[in-house]
């Protein structure tokens, strides 16, 4: 077998080992910024016609052609356009466009200039979490290098566009994730989900044709046009191309980033991490987040791109790698993810806000080993009665694991009920404890 | 109607095909089939929410081959819509609750997540019995809840908390259809409520600074599909199974709202909303909806009362002895007039008229309790009686299709709740353009987002012509022009108006404040006009008249007017009075009319409570209030709104009635006694259909800038705001408090020069003496012209019109602290 790491494909992340890489001077010193010259002299429509090509998807989870959002922007609309950038990485698990915004915001911030270039949009928007203080300072200096530069403000690179791009604080809401809410948000609203139809690529931002792209999908863009769509595509898989951030996070030796092509196994990821925490044995884990289907170790050589997740019954989403190794109780496990959907749940909707409330309290029991086996088919009831049915995909990431922990763990459910709790030590999942700790 | 047809859109609903027009969501798709999908923040007249989910139901269309696809999500899994936002395309294929197994156990499920956080108090809410919620979870929900049998905990919230004097919200009730926020924004452009919180602490929230102070905030309580929003005047008064409804009218204003009155043993309980597409929509005022106890007040009149000769004191009396008392009173005063306030009904109306006419042999008649001119009389003989909206009058439709409506002298937000609704309506969903002549930009023009014509009192009729010419305002064909009764204090204004409709082509309407002001003039309670337009200065329609009354003939000589019916009475040309409905304080000279009614030898009141005139009367008569009695109000579109009585109570006699009795004493009957019979005989009299009287036009005043006012003098712009004083609002505490608070209005260079610079936090108040005396209010600064102070009319002591001046005067205005 060939070296791990040669796997790996640093674009992103390639210069976040540089001394003081946020700085512009940094960036522009690694060849940052050319693209951005080489896009200003190209037509906006090849710059579309260049992701298209890339065949780049959607980073943010759904996995949308990126291109083809692009050019779902009706042109001859009177009104002005928006580009807005979703940076409000809120999932629990999913790490990679905070680390990439700390370390390189430079890199998103030519992204954005060179797609709002592509979309004509003359405004540009970076919505980021409100809690990652730090990293909006670092984004918000990082614009104002870019405007003192010349690359943002009127006259980009003496080019006769003009982009004005505004760095915007979130107020801590998992649901402005939501594009349409995160519009609401960035107009001054509550953030809740918008009714669709009208598509934000027709009336999103301020009634105006919008388009909303994750941080690593605009990233992702210098990149295509300075090398070109074929380098792009020429990673990957057959219908998912390129590279990609995943986040491992848990129990493995060396949690962080990993940038890899799409198509990547779990197994060489942990590999890549340095192993499982201790040598235990992995337990469960998450494709992409808390709202993906949890998967095993049976799932460790599913090429982890959209369809191979997908085959696998669950979603590829954020790459948001979450490992639990044996020692995790998954009844717990599945509990704190669904305190943390009813606490986020925007409201709006009958069975995201209620269906959650409940979900929280039956489980909650089941973890104490109150209830009966019953308990879980009506669990599971809830859940189908949750799923597909609300306003926004929230309440659909809400039952994720639920139903794939009783699916691949019911035995451990019955266990709580035989033993009238949790047979797990909760100490011995903890990142601290000693080697060697068993549940 | 221009409405473009359009082809039909094919669909099937539970296999059975349905065609309806391109737009139609696929929930009222179904109600034309009968099926009704259950649902609750679905409103046909709000915006689509998606937000309860009930309303599921599984849909297929056509792909590109031809073959149904189903609607999936995820992959391989039927996704149920929410069929109150999705819209029907062709050739879709829906399934409900009826047809689709899953689509019954969708909608149980939502159901179920409904009830987990309610409380399930139905025995203890106002909204049992009538409740959406309780009622669909019956049809289509469980029995049982797995929530409760496991011990659940639900949300719990203190209750009630109120969301302003009137309105209270329970907030575990509350399922967040966000109906009454909606209804808040969308409707009645009064945000001053909104979702707060989120998850299931989601709940209708206030702004600490701003309460839910709007003019229809009852109508987000009849909304409330749970009984999250009570009223204060209803909550816990009744029970649903045990009210009577009727159907009625408001008689609050001359809108003409349907409304239904919800009563039991004999006492109205509540009123709500009734459903008409052409006048109110599902909307009413909540003057409308509360300001009804006024009938049951302590100073109700219950029987009738004669002043002894030797006491000087009135005693109760026999019908037969009051009205021969009063006939016996009327035939020696030598020479009688009749004044009717704007209260009533078409029919009453008409019998004062004839009464006027045949019992009294007089044109000295008239309905305009408040400012009046002769140039108005003579505007609403040439202009406005007999148009109505069956004959190319303007409706409230119109308002819609118009693009732009002029307003002049009406402020219809406090003055025609109803008609704003609609404007409101037509500014929001069809772009019709607002133009208020008046002093100053109102809430209700704002929300209108409308263009002020800044206009200080008495240059209306100026600001009215040179509207003529204003390229911005664009008046023509397609316009409208709606004058309010308020224009008659200005001279010269409603000719201008008319003027101006003549030479813009846009049509012109009039909308007075009261019910019974338009079937007062229909029915001939002016001196210039008798019964159906016919003008009383016409030889051919007196005989006309007389010819259908079978009396020999009509009074030739001119009547007088109020003011000239008070000046007579006062300079006793005139001996008797008959006085029905009109409170002193909303005369155009309070202390004269009292003065009169002093010198008046002889005075018949006609009233349900009693009044000021009652100290003066010399035979006091009871009449029916509006539940007693059957009627007519006619709208200020010439709608006529014909409602039967409610109770059935035989001491209570309508103003016809009694007004039989006394003519009979006087040996000239009016020949009915019933409403049924007034009816019948104003059907047979029928319309004028000669011709009508040209206006002939009154030259306004000389400028009144003219002259220098004195040092510190303002001019006085006045009108009565909805929630006041009024004599028909008393025994509602909860709603007069909801009502808005009284302030004196400034421009901002009044307020720097009288009270200083605006400050924050201080109020600062001021006293506005007119020559009847002083009012103190706090100061609010609107852009107003300067040199001139708005009062509200009716909403502190006596009124603006018995306590300062009249509106229009020269008034000062000086600070009055903190």
């Amino acid at each position: 077998m060939s070296d791990p790491i040669e796997t790996l494909t640093p674009v992103l992340t390639a210069n976040w080992g540089d001394e003081r890489s946020w700085t512009l001077e940094a960036y522009e010193a690694q060849g940052g910024y050319r693209a951005l010259t080489k896009a200003l002299g190209m037509a906006p429509d090849d710059i579309i016609s260049a992701v298209k090509d890339s065949q780049l998807r959607g980073r943010g989870g759904a996995g949308f052609p990126t291109g083809m959002k692009w050019g779902f922007i009706p042109q001859d609309n009177p009104k002005p356009k928006y580009l807005v950038v979703n940076a409000d990485e809120s999932e629990p698990g999913t790490c990679k466009d905070i680390p990439l915004m700390m370390a390189s915001p430079h890199t998103l911030v030519e992204g954005v200039i060179i797609s709002a270039y592509a979309i004509r949009a003359n405004h540009a928007f970076i919505y980021v979490r409100g809690e990652v203080l730090h990293v909006i300072r670092r984004l918000q200096r990082a614009v104002q290098e870019a405007y003192l530069a010349g690359h943002l403000g009127k006259d980009v690179h003496g080019s006769g566009y003009d982009l004005d791009l505004v760095v915007h604080a979130g107020a801590g809401a998992y649901i402005c994730g939501e594009e349409t809410a995160l519009l609401d948000s960035l107009e001054g609203r509550r953030g809740q989900p918008r009714l669709r139809p009208p598509f934000p690529a027709v009336a999103g931002l301020y009634a105006s044709p919008t388009v909303i792209n994750n941080v690593e999908s605009i990233a992702s863009v210098p990149s295509i046009v300075a090398n070109g769509p074929e380098w792009f595509s020429s990673m990957g898989t057959e219908r998912s191309k390129g590279f990609g951030i995943f986040s491992l996070s848990g129990h493995v030796e060396r949690p962080g980033q990993y940038e890899a092509p799409l198509g990547i196994t779990l197994r060489r990821l942990i590999e890549l991490a340095g192993g499982m925490r201790n040598g235990n044995a992995l337990k469960f884990w998450t494709p992409g987040g808390s709202s993906t289907p949890l998967l095993t170790d049976e799932h460790l050589d599913v090429p982890l791109d959209f369809e191979g997740v997908g085959g696998a019954g669950s979603m590829l989403g954020t790459r948001a790698l979450q490992i639990f190794d044996e020692t995790v109780c998954v009844v717990r496990a599945t509990l704190r993810w669904l305190e943390f959907y009813k606490h986020e749940s925007c409201g709006k909707c009958t069975p995201c806000r209620e269906g959650t409330w409940w979900l929280v309290q039956v489980l909650a029991r089941l973890e104490k080993g109150q209830g009966t086996e019953a308990d879980l088919d009506q669990l599971l009831d809830q859940c189908d009665n949750i799923l597909g049915r609300s306003f926004c995909a929230l309440a659909d990431g809400a039952v994720s694991p639920v139903q794939s922990s009783i699916q691949y763990f019911r035995d451990e459910y019955v266990a709580h009920l035989t033993q009238g709790g949790c047979p797990f030590d909760p100490a011995a999942s903890t990142l601290f404890a000693p080697a060697g700790a068993r549940a | 109607m221009t409405q473009v047809s359009t082809e039909l859109v094919n669909l099937t609903i539970d296999g059975v095909a349905v065609s309806v027009p391109p737009g139609t969501l696929v929930i009222r798709a179904a109600e034309q089939i009968g099926v009704q999908i259950p649902r609750f923040c679905d409103h046909p007249l709000l915006a689509p929410a998606g937000a309860c989910r009930q309303c599921l139901v599984e849909v297929a269309l056509p792909g590109p081959d031809g073959s149904m696809r189903q609607m999936q999500g995820p992959p391989g899994r039927m996704k149920p819509q929410a069929s109150c936002t999705l819209v029907v395309s062709e050739g879709m294929e829906v399934r409900t609750q009826l047809t689709s197994p899953d689509i019954d156990k969708a909608q149980q499920g939502v159901m179920e997540q409904l009830l987990i956080n309610h409380p399930l108090d139905c025995p203890v809410c106002d909204k049992g019995g009538e409740c959406p919620l309780q009622n669909q979870a019956m049809s289509n929900g469980r029995g049982e809840s797995r929530f409760s049998a496991q011990g659940g905990v639900k949300r719990t919230y203190p209750k009630p908390i109120n969301i302003s004097a009137q309105v209270l919200l329970d907030r575990e009730r509350c399922i967040l259809c966000a109906r009454c926020t909606r209804f808040s924004q969308e409707i009645a452009g009064d945000p001053f409520i909104a979702l707060i919180e989120r998850g299931a602490l989601q709940q209708v929230g206030i702004y600490e600074r701003e309460p839910f102070e709007s003019y229809f905030a009852g109508n987000t309580v009849q909304i409330c599909p749970v009984g999250a929003l009570t009223s204060a005047d209803y909550r816990f008064r009744s029970r649903p199974f045990d009210l009577v409804s009727s159907p009625s009218v408001a008689e609050h204003d001359a809108c003409g709202a349907a409304i239904r009155v919800d009563h039991r043993r004999g006492k109205v309980m509540r009123r709500l909303a009734g459903h008409d597409a052409d006048v109110n929509e599902e909307w009413i005022t909540d003057k409308d909806r509360y300001a009804f106890a006024y009938a049951r007040q302590a100073d109700r009149l219950t029987h009738p009362q004669v002043r002894d000769a030797d006491t000087g004191e009135l005693r109760p009396a026999s019908w037969p002895e009051a009205f021969a008392v009063a006939a016996r009173g009327l035939a020696g005063a030598g020479g009688s007039a009749v004044l009717t306030g704007g209260r009533l009904t078409a029919e009453d109306a008409y019998a004062y008229a004839k009464f006027a006419r045949v019992a009294l042999g007089t044109h000295d008649i008239d309905f305009r309790a408040r400012p009046h001119s002769a140039e108005e009389a003579d505007f609403l003989a040439s202009e406005v009686v007999l148009t109505s909206h069956e004959d190319g009058g303007v409706t409230y439709a119109d308002l819609e299709r118009a693009s732009v409506v002029v307003l002049a002298g009406l402020e219809p937000e406090d003055e025609a709740g109803t008609l704003f609704l609609r404007l409101r309506k037509a500014v929001k969903q069809h772009g019709t353009r607002v133009v208020s002549v008046a002093p100053y930009t109102s809430r209700g023009l704002a929300k209108l987002d409308g263009r002020l014509v800044r206009t200080a009192p008495g240059a209306e009729a100026e600001a009215l012509r040179e509207l003529a010419h204003d390229g911005e305002v664009a008046l023509d064909g397609g316009g409208l022009l709606l004058v309010g009764e308020r224009l008659a204090a200005t001279p010269g204004a409603l000719t201008a108006a008319a003027e101006l409709s003549r030479t813009t082509g846009a049509r012109l309407a009039w909308v007075p404040r009261r019910a019974g002001d338009r079937g007062a003039v229909e029915a001939g309670c002016l001196p210039t006009l008798l019964p159906g337009g016919r003008p009383a200065a016409d030889a051919a329609a007196r005989v006309d008249l007389a010819t259908a009354w079978g009396v020999e003939q009509l009074p030739t000589g001119p009547g007088r007017d109020g003011d000239a019916i008070v000046a007579a009475l006062a300079a006793g040309e005139l001996g008797g009075l008959v006085v029905g409905g009109v409170d002193p304080d909303d005369t155009a000279d309070p202390a004269a009319f009292r003065e009169a009614l002093g010198r008046a030898r002889f005075v018949v009141q006609l009233e349900l409570r009693a009044t000021d005139v009652t100290p003066y009367a010399d035979v006091v008569l009871p009449v029916a209030p509006v539940t007693d009695k059957a009627g007519t109000f006619v709208t200020w579109d010439g709608r006529t709104r014909a409602f039967e009585q409610v109770f059935a109570n035989p001491g209570s006699l309508p103003d016809l009635r009694v007004l039989a009795g006394i003519a009979e004493e006087l040996g000239a009957p009016l020949g009915f006694r019933t409403v049924e019979e007034v009816r019948r005989e104003m059907a047979a009299v029928g319309p004028w259909d000669g011709e009508r009287p040209a206006l002939a036009g009154t030259a306004p005043a000389p400028t009144a800038g003219a002259s220098e006012p004195a040092p510190g003098a303002m001019r006085l712009a006045t009108w009565k705001q909805l929630v006041d004083l009024g004599s028909m609002q008393d025994g509602e505490s909860a709603y007069r408090a909801a009502g808005r608070r009284a302030v004196a209005r400034l421009s901002a260079t009044d307020h720097e020069r009288i009270l200083g610079p605006v400050a924050d936090g201080v109020v600062a108040r001021v006293e506005v003496t007119g020559d009847r005396g002083s009012v103190v209010l706090p100061a609010e600064v609107a852009d107003l012209p300067d040199g001139v102070v708005w009062l509200p009319a009716r909403s502190v002591g006596r009124g603006v019109l018995a306590d300062v001046a009249s509106p229009g005067s020269t008034v000062t205005v000086k600070g009055a602290g903190e």
